[in-house]
């Protein structure tokens, strides 16, 4: 039973006001792996996060995690999965009216009930880990961009997750703080033995630290492999999002009428 | 948990609006005055109440003495019956009087106890036998204009 | 056909304003469902009540001392006209005890604590911190908007109190400081008029309503408003208005019901 993956995803099909969203997804995330799934702005990336967190309820198929079906649990049962679940958000999400240390704690208060001055040692030991224990006593809005990221990493991983859910966590960050988040997200994976989920579409940072990526375009997957497989890949779709091209099987313009209609002119 | 001070600030808004609560109570309503000694009740019968409502005043020698708790239509005699609920210091005899009266023209009305000199007081749940009606404004202008209607009348 | 067309433009807004009257019925049973842990955690309602109740603490002093100042002025130059100044101190408690502190109460509550909690949420929603925060088994409901909400019930009432008890301070000052009104039969005469029970009383029970339904109504825009920055000033507005116009509809309800009955 140890070689099951921890999450498994089989013929995922998501429609929103009849709009197709996902479209038969299959993916399957080993124990203490660290994957990426990428793709384009709008391609379903997020919704198939949210699946997985029990946010949304699938059209057809089904999310599988720690060998139980996510959309068949009460709500009591989902909270619970939950609990061992770490999302971090796109801006870090952080709670504004709560200081650093109280973000970080917030679960270790609401799940747990452990003394306060136990909790003190481990949100310390939680920052320290993301190297921003001197911000304890801070407001969110005290912090930039990057260190803010840090501390959702560090609230994210509170209660020690078995699975990390990462959604563009390179989004707006400047360089350095872009190698910092990725090699923390490398880092508390292995350091945790958790399994984690990057979604994202900062290809060079993420193929750096991934063990396989997911490429999905239009609700469906495209692509898939490890890091290197995709950095050899001919497949068109890949080779012009891994090198950056502007025009490809992705064209530079938005489908639209006749150029030459559309300024009035005659031939 | 520790105390903060923000708990303290919370502590004196709840301190201070409960005292006003008690200043609204005690200094501008009448909770100093009412309410705090026991009562006993009597009714009594109009034939006409005019406009006395629950709650209105029930004085004697201009002293407030007790409230009135109920109006009904006493549907055997056609006359209103009203439950007076009366302070317990203060004792009437069997024959006092109630009176509707109106505090000037066009005050509140409330009810006048005039006592009488039986030696036997009034008990809880007793019926006073002698009451005198509100006088009705309206009565009062329509006899007038008839009394001067029929003066001019025999003065042709 | 433009009738045709214009009929489902009607016919659709009264179905979106019937359901999202439904939403909001959940929304508001499902805050006093899971209201438990804003007792058991009572600090979580004190923090709350710091910023609906203290921090509007100012606003409704200030308002209340002028209110009752007016009142002194206006209610003795009325009463002058037919010789009963003395009237003055219950005309003034009465207006205000019945009346005017709840109600100027909560609608200065609904501009203050109510914009700023619809905002707060918004703001909180459209920064993805109600998502995070349920993705971590926390019910945001029962963490973040049912202890604003018993915070606002509980502060309305006191404030309100404080409002009041500030307005006949006021009055005071203007009738018996300033004009000279005499001192014994302004206190006295109030005392006689005002009620312990029918006017007091009445007057927390409307500020309670009035509580409940400010912050429910600002808790609610907040929840539902678009995650973007119009969303979050358009329902801002709405938390205003509606708020607004709920406590002055309420108030007509409540006074029929305590007063116009008998």
């Amino acid at each position: 039973m140890s070689s099951q993956p921890l999450v498994e995803i089989r013929d995922l099909n998501f429609a929103y006001d009849n709009r197709a969203i996902l479209k038969g997804i299959n993916m399957s995330f080993p124990k203490g792996k660290l994957i990426a799934i990428m793709g384009l702005s709008g391609c379903g990336k997020t919704t198939l996060l949210r699946h997985i967190g029990g946010v949304l309820r699938p059209t057809k198929g089904y999310v599988k995690v720690d060998g139980k079906i996510i959309h068949e649990l009460k709500q009591d049962e989902l909270y619970e999965m939950r609990r061992k679940m770490g999302m971090l958000f796109q801006f870090g999400a952080l709670f504004t009216d709560m200081s650093v240390f109280d973000n970080v704690a917030f679960q270790m208060r609401e799940h747990t009930d452990l003394p306060e001055d136990i909790i003190h040692d481990l949100v310390l030991m939680k920052l320290h880990a993301v190297g921003l224990r001197g911000t304890h006593k801070l407001m969110p809005a005290e912090l930039s961009g990057g260190m803010a990221r840090r501390v959702a990493l560090a609230r994210t991983v509170a209660l020690d997750p078995m699975l990390i859910m990462y959604d563009e966590p390179f989004a707006g960050l400047d360089p350095i703080s872009l190698s910092v988040v990725g090699n923390l997200i490398r880092q508390l994976n292995d350091a945790l033995g958790a399994t984690s989920i990057v979604v994202t579409h900062d290809i060079q940072e993420s193929l750096k630290i991934v063990d396989y990526v997911y490429f999905i375009s239009d609700g469906a997957i495209i692509a898939e492999g490890t890091a290197d497989e995709i950095r050899a890949s001919v497949e068109p779709f890949v080779r012009q999002f891994v090198h950056g091209e502007i025009d490809g099987p992705i064209p530079f313009h938005y489908p639209g009428g006749n150029y030459q209609q559309d300024l009035n002119l005659r031939a | 948990m520790e105390r903060t001070t923000l708990d303290l600030w919370v502590g004196a808004f709840v301190v201070a609006g409960l005292g006003a609560l008690v200043m609204l109570a005690m200094k501008v309503g009448n909770l100093s005055t009412y309410n705090v000694s026991e009562t006993y009740q009597v009714e009594a019968y109009f034939s006409n109440i005019g406009g006395l409502k629950p709650k209105a005043s029930i004085k004697s020698a201009g002293v407030l003495v007790g409230r009135v708790i109920d109006i009904k239509l006493d549907t055997q005699r056609y006359e209103a019956k009203v439950t007076m609920s009366i302070d317990k210091r203060y004792q009437f005899p069997k024959d006092t009087f109630a009176n509707i009266l109106t505090s000037g023209l066009l005050g509140e009305q409330y009810i006048g106890l005039s006592p009488g000199g039986d030696d036997k007081m009034l008990a809880n749940g007793e019926v006073l036998k002698q009451t005198q009606s509100a006088v009705v404004l309206e009565d009062l202008i329509g006899k007038f204009m008839y009394s001067k209607a029929s003066e001019s009348d025999s003065a042709k | 056909m433009p009738i045709s067309t214009s009929l489902k433009k009607v016919g659709h807004r009264v179905v979106n304003a019937v359901w999202r009257l439904g939403f909001a019925s959940r929304f508001f049973a499902l805050t006093l469902f899971y209201s438990g842990p804003s007792f058991r955690r009572f600090h979580l309602t004190i923090k709350e009540m710091f910023f609906s109740g203290v921090m509007s603490l100012i606003i409704i002093l200030v308002a209340g001392m002028f209110v009752g100042m007016v009142l002194g002025l206006q209610g003795y130059e009325t009463l002058k006209r037919y010789g009963s100044e003395s009237a003055l101190g219950s005309l003034v408690a009465l207006s205000l005890v019945r009346e005017l502190g709840p109600v100027l109460a909560a609608l200065l509550f609904a501009s203050r604590a109510g914009s700023a909690m619809t905002a707060e949420i918004g703001l909180m929603k459209a920064t993805e911190q109600i998502a995070a925060m349920e993705l971590m088994a926390v019910n945001p409901i029962a963490r973040v908007v049912a202890p604003r909400f018993w915070a606002g019930v509980f502060s309305m009432p006191l404030l309100a109190a404080l409002f009041s008890a500030m307005g006949v301070f006021g009055g005071y000052v203007v009738g018996v400081v300033l004009i000279g009104v005499d001192e014994g039969s302004f206190w006295s005469q109030m005392q006689s008029a005002v009620d312990f029970q029918h006017d007091v009383l009445n007057g927390v029970l409307k500020s309670f309503v009035f509580g409940l339904a400010v912050t429910a109504i600002a808790l609610f825009e907040g929840y539902d408003a678009p995650p973007t920055a119009e969303g979050v000033s358009g329902a801002t507005t709405r938390t205003v208005v509606e708020s607004s116009l709920a406590i002055l509809i309420l108030d007509f309800i409540l006074t029929a019901l305590m007063f116009g009955g008998n």
